[in-house]
């Protein structure tokens, strides 16, 4: 008998050690490279660092969660980030919605598949290429101010449109599979008991795809309040949560602080998974 | 200082997890003694040079370094490469304090810091000091560079200057007349230019208003824009609340400024020399001035890193760089006064030295070197603690809203 057949022997007869080699990557993986990470991230928020050489020093203390509550600019960056946040997911939303229900229930399927591809043709380009190109669009002499005479200029509206193209495809492609799972037969049901086509959507369209819409609106939810690029290239002289946390370990060299501003967005996105769990959105993922 | 094993063990774990550099033992130097106000840790200088080590990874402002891969004409790096056998890597950063981080990681063997970084790299050890005697073109650089506060400790040289110029005052030539003067288009609550400001992205930046407080405000007492008090670095940085509605952008990557201001969506802001070359070579209408209040500005050294493996290699580099050929063709490409005055017979431009005042030390006086704040102030008063460079970037945080 050779090894290999007498290993996969023995390996047949114990079932749990079979499983537990399986799993031992991907646990290994999650629990050390991934959560062990997240783990010392939030220990280091503890600590501080020596302003002058820059070292960080392990000496627990609270101090940086009470500068992050008590200094009032914090709460600003913090709403102002909860505020893009929001907008681009209604942006995304209500741009998403009519384009999936017309990929989902009136294209050909060939054309389903084609626009499919077309939605996610972005994802393919570098977000950076993308958030210069509206750089330049949102620019004084751009194609923007030259299509519509005017142009929102660098700030937050530009942020708002430019975050809302890019995270786009995220709220669809849920949408769109939200849409596609739902019968048609329901559709006509309502249209049989003599509902229009308002009502329809009203009381069975939007009441099933919502939790799809939830789903999207993670992904654009969570993804606007990590971001910090874009607001740099387009957002002016404003700044997001993102960025403090960038300057604080680019500029100030300070990582337990910007270890502290990074449980922000933890918090609210745990708030906010809290708060959606109930209407399913989860399992749409 | 509970420094107990399990932390230990968290930090080594965090190491291990996070791969961030700037872990390493938390030795809290003590910041007593000394002229400056710290002492740099104890490390020694090369005593002499040994074979080239093949390799230099280099961390430089952009410009500084150049190997001919932004424009063809404009290389030093390949004729050191070949001279030496040094493979150069260049990695430029934005500001000073990406440059403090960046070099915590260690995998620099030579930087070009500027002032406000000098002290910190060389207080938290992350630079040594510089044997002098072996930079053969260290002779020919201006005395008046040499052993500065931003260079050196004790009169122990942790560098060889490189050259200087001043953060100067830029504007579109076609839409702000007539042509400015003085800072107070960019502070100025009611500047025909609100929204069209564009300034510089870094905690430094309020020093450019500490400087004007010094000229427009004499009755805060202000002798030196990087030692501000309570009362003055409060006044500094409420002149700088009061910039924000004025301000379109603040800019930390020249190249975005640059852009900017071609396309006019700024039309007035501080800048440095080479922003303006490029700008102007893109064919935008730009002019630059150094407004009657002065200007900061910076003094840049090139320093070794202290775990560098390739001293020799940086040794050459710091003597190629300020020699008379590569010191003339990075002050003409940078936009800068050479620290070489050999390299003034050198430049295309017969002129240079003298547009940027270069051996005029009186001149250069008038500038406000960019040196990083710390507790002592250091324009020698001793009744009063200054804010030191935390509370700086704290503040700028705070500014930017």
């Amino acid at each position: 008998m050779s090894i290999a057949a007498s290993v996969s022997g023995y390996l047949y007869r114990k079932p749990r050690l079979r499983l537990g080699m399986l799993l031992s990557a991907p646990l290994l993986w999650l629990g050390l490279a991934y959560l062990g990470a997240l783990a010392a991230l939030f220990v280091t928020a503890f600590w501080h660092t020596d302003t002058f050489t820059g070292q960080v020093v392990t000496e627990w203390s609270l101090d940086n969660f009470a500068t992050l509550v008590s200094d009032e600019v914090y709460r600003t960056i913090t709403l102002r980030t909860l505020g893009i946040a929001v907008a681009v997911t209604v942006v995304d939303a209500v741009i998403a919605f009519p384009m999936a229900f017309y990929m989902a229930k009136f294209a050909s399927p060939r054309a389903q598949r084609i626009l499919v591809i077309a939605v996610m043709t972005p994802l393919w380009a570098s977000y950076l290429v993308k958030a210069y190109s509206w750089r330049v669009m949102l620019s004084g002499n751009g194609l923007v101010g030259w299509l519509f005479g005017a142009t929102p200029g660098y700030g937050l509206a530009a942020t708002i449109i430019t975050l809302s193209y890019l995270w786009l495809p995220y709220m669809i492609l849920p949408i769109y599979a939200g849409l596609d799972r739902l019968p048609n037969s329901l559709v006509e049901a309502s249209g049989d008991l003599g509902a229009r086509s308002w009502r329809t959507f009203r009381s069975v369209v939007l009441p099933l795809t919502f939790p799809a819409i939830v789903a999207g609106s993670i992904f654009t939810f969570s993804l606007t309040l990590g971001d910090y690029i874009t607001v740099k290239i387009v957002g002016g002289a404003n700044q997001m949560l993102g960025n403090v946390v960038y300057d604080n370990i680019g500029a100030a060299n300070n990582l337990p602080f910007a270890a502290t501003v990074a449980t922000v967005p933890v918090v609210i996105m745990l708030v906010y998974l809290f708060v959606v769990r109930r209407t399913g959105a989860l399992d749409n993922l | 200082m509970r420094n107990s094993r399990t932390l230990r063990l968290i930090a080594g774990l965090m190491c291990a997890g996070t791969a961030v550099a700037a872990c390493g033992t938390s030795s809290t130097s003590s910041s007593s003694g000394g002229g400056q106000g710290f002492t740099p840790p104890k490390l020694e200088a090369m005593s002499q040079l040994g074979q080239p080590e093949g390799a230099l990874n280099i961390l430089a402002w952009p410009g500084y370094a150049e190997n001919g891969s932004n424009d063809p004409a404009v290389d030093w790096v390949t004729p050191f490469e070949q001279a030496t056998g040094c493979k150069v890597n260049v990695k430029t950063f934005g500001t000073s304090d990406e440059a403090v981080s960046l070099m915590k990681t260690g995998q620099y063997d030579v930087i070009s810091a500027s002032g406000d970084a000098s002290l910190r790299l060389i207080a938290a050890g992350d630079v040594e000091p510089v044997n002098t005697s072996l930079v053969p073109n260290y002779a020919d650089v201006y005395d008046f560079l040499k052993n500065k506060p931003w260079n050196s400790v004790h009169n122990t040289a942790y560098g060889v200057p490189h050259g200087w110029g001043a953060n100067v005052l830029t504007y579109r030539t076609d839409q702000v007349s007539p042509a400015p003067t003085s800072w107070s288009v960019m502070f100025d609550p009611n500047s025909p230019f609100k929204g069209k400001v564009i300034a510089y992205d870094s905690p430094i930046y309020i020093a450019d208003a500490a400087l004007y407080l010094m000229k427009t405000k004499p009755e805060l007492g202000i002798k030196n824009p990087y030692a501000l008090d309570d009362k003055q670095f409060q006044a500094s940085v409420d002149l700088l609340k009061q910039q924000r509605p004025l301000v379109s952008e603040y800019w930390s990557d020249y190249l975005k400024e640059s852009q900017a201001l071609k396309n006019g969506d700024a039309v007035v802001g501080t800048a440095w020399q080479v922003t303006v070359n490029l700008t102007q070579s893109e064919g935008a209408p730009l002019e630059s001035t150094l407004p009657t209040e002065g200007a900061t500005g910076w003094s840049d050294t090139w320093m070794v890193s202290a775990k560098s493996p390739h001293k020799t290699c940086a040794y050459k580099w710091m003597d190629h760089i300020i020699s008379p050929e590569a010191n003339a063709k990075v002050a003409e490409y940078f936009g800068e006064a050479p620290a070489n005055p050999k390299a003034c017979s050198l430049t295309a431009d017969a002129k240079h030295c003298e547009t940027y005042h270069a051996g005029d030390s009186a001149y250069a006086s008038q500038i406000w070197y960019w040196t990083t704040p710390i507790t002592q102030c250091i324009d020698g008063r001793t009744d009063v603690q200054c804010k030191d460079y935390g509370e700086w970037t704290r503040a700028w945080t705070e500014i930017k809203g």
